[in-house]
């Protein structure tokens, strides 16, 4: 990583053509990021991780030259050769080749099962051997020896594997090096509640196993039984190229360099995790990145830019979802100030504040469970900014209302470092803004590449961007895109009042440009809302899925979902769906919402599909839209002995009522017969619940990723009121939410709460509710089915083809069975 | 499965030796495209009305290699023509074939021409 960020220092400064840069690599993939080694473990796509694709090199003029390792230096004739034999010459060398894992020398460490936690190969090797130990024994486990930073993580990645994780540290605590023990404790309980067994204070003696590792011996009694050990006990520097050569060492390794980052020979220098500075081997990614960037500036001749004397060791990081962080000097002896403490186990919480005796400045900390403030804290350490009167405020929040402990960011020096990947200053964020090079948050990352490391810096960087843009007087809004600089709702509103009918209008009226992606869907969304026109009159602003009224599939087949209102169905319809599904081999599912998912139809298939769903009587389900979807039942009082009144019937009106209806993002309802909730209609955008009385209605509920339960909007109604009330909601979440906002997070975003909504739709605070339910009445008139339209229509089926000049389908497509069904072949 | 995209590779106007008759110009959706067949290969064609201009582009994205360009909805970006995969939406210039939102290989563009209403697109072989 150091070396590729060498490299593209070296371009960016863009010296003039008398270099050639040749950078050489053992692995046989161009630089990749390590610090997100544990993601491999989600995509397994190695790429993802790479630092630069390989035509970057080659567009830069950098020869890269992968898989050949470096193997002798002759320094007096400024030659290198590699392993298979290869000589080049050289003005300057750089060594970036970091460090090795550390394996302690114990009995049995070469077993089978026993791994290092470095390289994409040694994580394959990892998962090919978890995968054989799982099918051997669905209960297999994993012991990690080191309970440090890297070991934590290879800890996440084992239990992600599906063994039994169990982590195994020598010191007394876990992450010795950036926590004291009362951290370590809340992040043991922490780690433990996860189901990661930790184990401190164990020196392990033998590895066990007769030929693969079946346990680790710690003491005469005491082991651990394991099936696979992962060891990250550190590091060591990977220096032998430069001993070979006789470089100046240090004691314990490492090649020594000076503040300019050369060796003891001039023109070789040393970078990253191999070169000792100082004393110490820096194994973060940000010290590294600084001693690639003076590297550079030395070899072409800068000679002023040296590496910082004191180099800031603090990290932050989300360690399997726990935040921790610790900066400054953690631990702070007694001598130097005076330590404050919060803890809270019960939430896994610990914060600690290092200040000065007389409280004026602040030392270093340590934050566990919450590091929201860490950016603040690091920033006034950093700065040494002067601490509030109540220091205890910095970790505890500001308690008397309306204040914060911290005032903003706009509140640091210009010299702040916002984001120590990159090394880049407020200055250099704000100032791009203050002098007109850049306009908004996309150009400021453009222009300093803040924020593209580790990503921790980001809500600074937004927040310093939107203050700086407020402070010239430009109003940050959510704007839809280039092309629209409106938000939704204004947008909304324009259409409306200037009666636009279609995406050229709206764009010649009130955009520029000729649109995005972003920007189609949307007015066709608001088309649709405003005079419920069907997908099928401008099918090219249509999104995806609308455009071909089904919903496109990982292999771009497409699903086929006919409306069953309130999941009623007669055996005959029943019998027909199986039919054509079994007509067109499509994998059959019972989906969420009380109804039937016809998977893996092709293109060209879906109108004779249709055509023979639509005379059985069916519509189209509208599960491609952003628009309402099911209205869940339950039986209700017609057959169970608990109902109050008539679910079923009630889900079938509201369902009939609304479909088709486009909204700015999917509708959800449920109808319950009692308060058991069969239907789960609280989880769903309206919900309505019988009780004593008549019905109970709730809004705004959520399953999917944020679950949220509806709230009550209104009791004890009538079937009648319930449609009115409904009505009203609707619409006025229809003209009033942003894109692709679900009723939920619109109504957290609405100023009053669910108090404000009673007052619009039950009291009429806005004087809107006429106009609300006459465009509600408009829309529901205007309902026609948009597949029924493509089956009586020909010219609308010419669209359902894969080719225009040949009527032969897409021969790409590969299917493999599964449980006597199909599915699309993996990618 | 690098097969699919391989067979793929941008010809300039100067290279056509082909200029194939894929249909009429008034078969092709106004601002979309449609999926041409030439030779085993799928050629996504796009009819930029508003712009008055034509594009073809290799069909299949490199995202996840599915032959479904043809059916993205085109527009611009800071003034470059483009293309948006209905997969995930990963968009591609449809001067340069530059994938705009991520690191994507290139997609693979062809030249187009319209002569007496009937639309062309080059091939070198």
């Amino acid at each position: 990583m150091v070396g590729y960020k060498f490299c593209e220092k070296f371009v960016a400064i863009q010296v003039d053509g008398n270099y050639k840069l040749t950078v050489f690599g053992e692995e046989p993939r161009p630089a990749y990021d390590r610090v997100h080694l544990s993601e491999f473990f989600e995509n397994q796509d190695a790429k993802k991780l790479e630092l630069a694709p390989l035509n970057w090199y080659k567009e830069n003029n950098i020869e890269l030259i992968t898989g050949e390792r470096v193997s002798a230096i002759q320094r007096d004739l400024k030659k290198i050769r590699t392993s298979s034999g290869k000589e080049y010459t050289y003005d300057y060398l750089v060594l970036a080749t970091g460090s090795l894992p550390f394996v302690p020398p114990i009995d049995g460490v070469d077993k089978k099962g026993v791994f290092v936690y470095r390289t994409i190969e040694d994580l394959e090797g990892m998962l090919a051997y978890a995968g054989k130990l799982k099918q051997e024994n669905p209960e297999a486990k994993a012991a990690v020896l080191g309970g440090g930073l890297l070991g934590l993580e290879a800890a996440k990645a084992v239990m992600d594997m599906g063994l039994e994780p169990h982590v195994v540290e020598f010191a007394p605590k876990l992450m010795p090096r950036q926590l004291d023990s009362r951290a370590s404790d809340v992040l043991k309980l922490k780690l433990e509640s996860l189901g990661i067994n930790i184990h401190l204070n164990k020196a392990t003696r033998k590895i066990l196993g007769n030929g693969s590792i079946e346990g680790m011996q710690f003491g005469e009694n005491d082991s651990l039984a394991t099936d696979m050990l992962v060891i990250s006990a550190g590091i060591r520097p990977r220096d032998e190229l430069a001993k070979s050569c006789n470089l100046a060492m240090g004691d314990r390794g490492g090649v020594v360099v000076n503040n300019k980052m050369q060796t003891s020979d001039p023109s070789i220098y040393a970078i990253g995790e191999v070169a000792l500075y100082n004393q110490m081997i820096y194994g973060l990614v940000a010290p590294g990145y600084e001693m690639a960037d003076i590297a550079v500036e030395q070899i072409i001749g800068n000679s002023d830019k040296q590496m910082t004397e004191d180099i800031d060791m603090s990290t932050k990081l989300k360690l399997i979802g726990v935040d921790v962080a610790s900066f400054g000097e953690p631990f702070m002896p007694a001598e130097k100030g005076h330590s404050i403490l919060f803890e809270n186990k019960t939430k896994y919480l610990y914060k600690r504040i290092n200040v000065s005796h007389d409280g004026q400045k602040l030392l270093g900390g340590i934050l566990i469970g919450d590091a929201s403030d860490y950016n603040m804290l690091h920033q006034i350490y950093l700065n040494g900014m002067d601490l509030p009167e109540n220091v205890e405020d910095l970790i505890l929040g500001a308690r008397s209302e309306g204040e914060s402990s911290f005032g903003s960011a706009m509140s640091l020096p210009d010299t702040a470092q916002i984001c120590s990947c990159e090394n880049v200053l407020k200055q250099d964020i704000c100032g791009g803004l203050l002098d007109g090079k850049t306009a908004n948050l996309k150009g400021v990352i453009a222009q300093t590449k803040a924020t593209t490391g580790c990503g921790g810096c980001k809500p600074m960087v937004t927040e310093l961007v939107n203050e700086t843009l407020k402070s010239l007087g430009q109003e940050v809004k959510e704007t839809i895109c280039e092309h629209f600089e409106y938000t939704r709702q204004e947008l909304y509103g324009i259409l409306k009042v200037k009666k636009v009918q279609t995406f050229d209008e709206a764009i010649d009226v009130c955009g520029k440009g000729h649109g995005c992606e972003t920007c189609k869907p949307l007015i066709a969304s608001i088309l649709a809302s405003l005079y419920n026109d069907t997908a099928n009159k401008e099918v090219v602003i249509q999104d995806s899925n609308d455009k071909f009224l089904a919903n496109i599939q990982r292999n771009g087949t497409y699903s086929v979902v006919p409306r069953i209102p309130g999941g009623e169905i007669t055996p005959e319809k029943l019998i027909v769906i199986g039919e054509v599904a079994k007509k067109y081999d499509l994998y059959t599912k019972i989906t969420g919402g009380q109804r039937i998912d016809l998977f893996g139809a092709e293109l060209h298939e879906l109108p004779a599909i249709w055509k023979t769903l639509i005379e059985a009587g069916f519509e189209s389900g509208h599960a491609y839209g952003k628009s309402l979807r099911t209205v869940k039942s339950c039986v209700g009082s017609t057959w169970c002995r608990y109902g109050m009144d008539e679910s079923v019937s009630f889900a079938i009106e509201l369902e009939n009522r609304y479909k088709g209806l486009r909204s700015p993002h999917k509708l959800k309802g449920g109808v319950s017969g009692c308060i058991r909730e069969c239907a789960e209609a609280r989880g769903k955008d309206f919900g309505v619940i019988a009780v004593e009385g008549g019905w109970n209605l709730y809004v705004c509920g959520n399953g999917g990723a944020t679950p949220k339960h509806a709230l009550l909007l209104a009791e004890q109604i009538d079937n009648e009121t319930c449609i009115k009330y409904l009505d009203r909601f609707l619409m006025y979440y229809i003209r009033t939410a942003a894109p692709l906002m679900r009723t939920a997070a619109w109504l957290d975003k609405l100023e009053g709460g669910i108090e404000q909504l009673k007052q619009v739709v039950v009291h009429d605070s806005l004087n809107i509710a006429d106009e609300l339910e006459q465009e509600m009445e408009q829309l529901v008139d205007a309902y026609e089915c948009e597949w029924k339209q493509i089956v009586e229509d020909e010219q609308l089926q010419g669209r359902f083809k894969h080719f225009i000049n040949s009527e032969e389908s897409d021969d790409n497509l590969v299917f493999v069975p599964m449980r006597e069904q199909k599915m699309p072949k993996a990618w | 499965m690098d097969v699919l995209t391989s067979a793929y590779k941008t010809v300039k106007e100067s290279e056509v030796n082909v200029w194939f008759e894929v249909a009429n110009a008034g078969d092709f959706p106004k601002d979309g495209g449609v999926c041409v067949k030439y030779k085993g290969k799928q050629i996504a064609v796009y009819n930029f009305t508003r712009k008055g201009t034509w594009y073809a582009c290799q069909n299949v994205c490199p995202h996840k290699l599915e032959m479904v360009l043809s059916r993205g909805m085109i527009g611009d970006e800071n003034g470059i023509p483009k293309v948006a995969c209905p997969m995930h939406k990963k968009t591609f210039s449809l001067e340069t074939g530059e994938n705009l939102n991520g690191d994507l290989d290139s997609i693979a563009m062809y030249p187009v021409k319209v002569e007496n209403n009937i639309v062309y697109v080059g091939f070198s072989e």
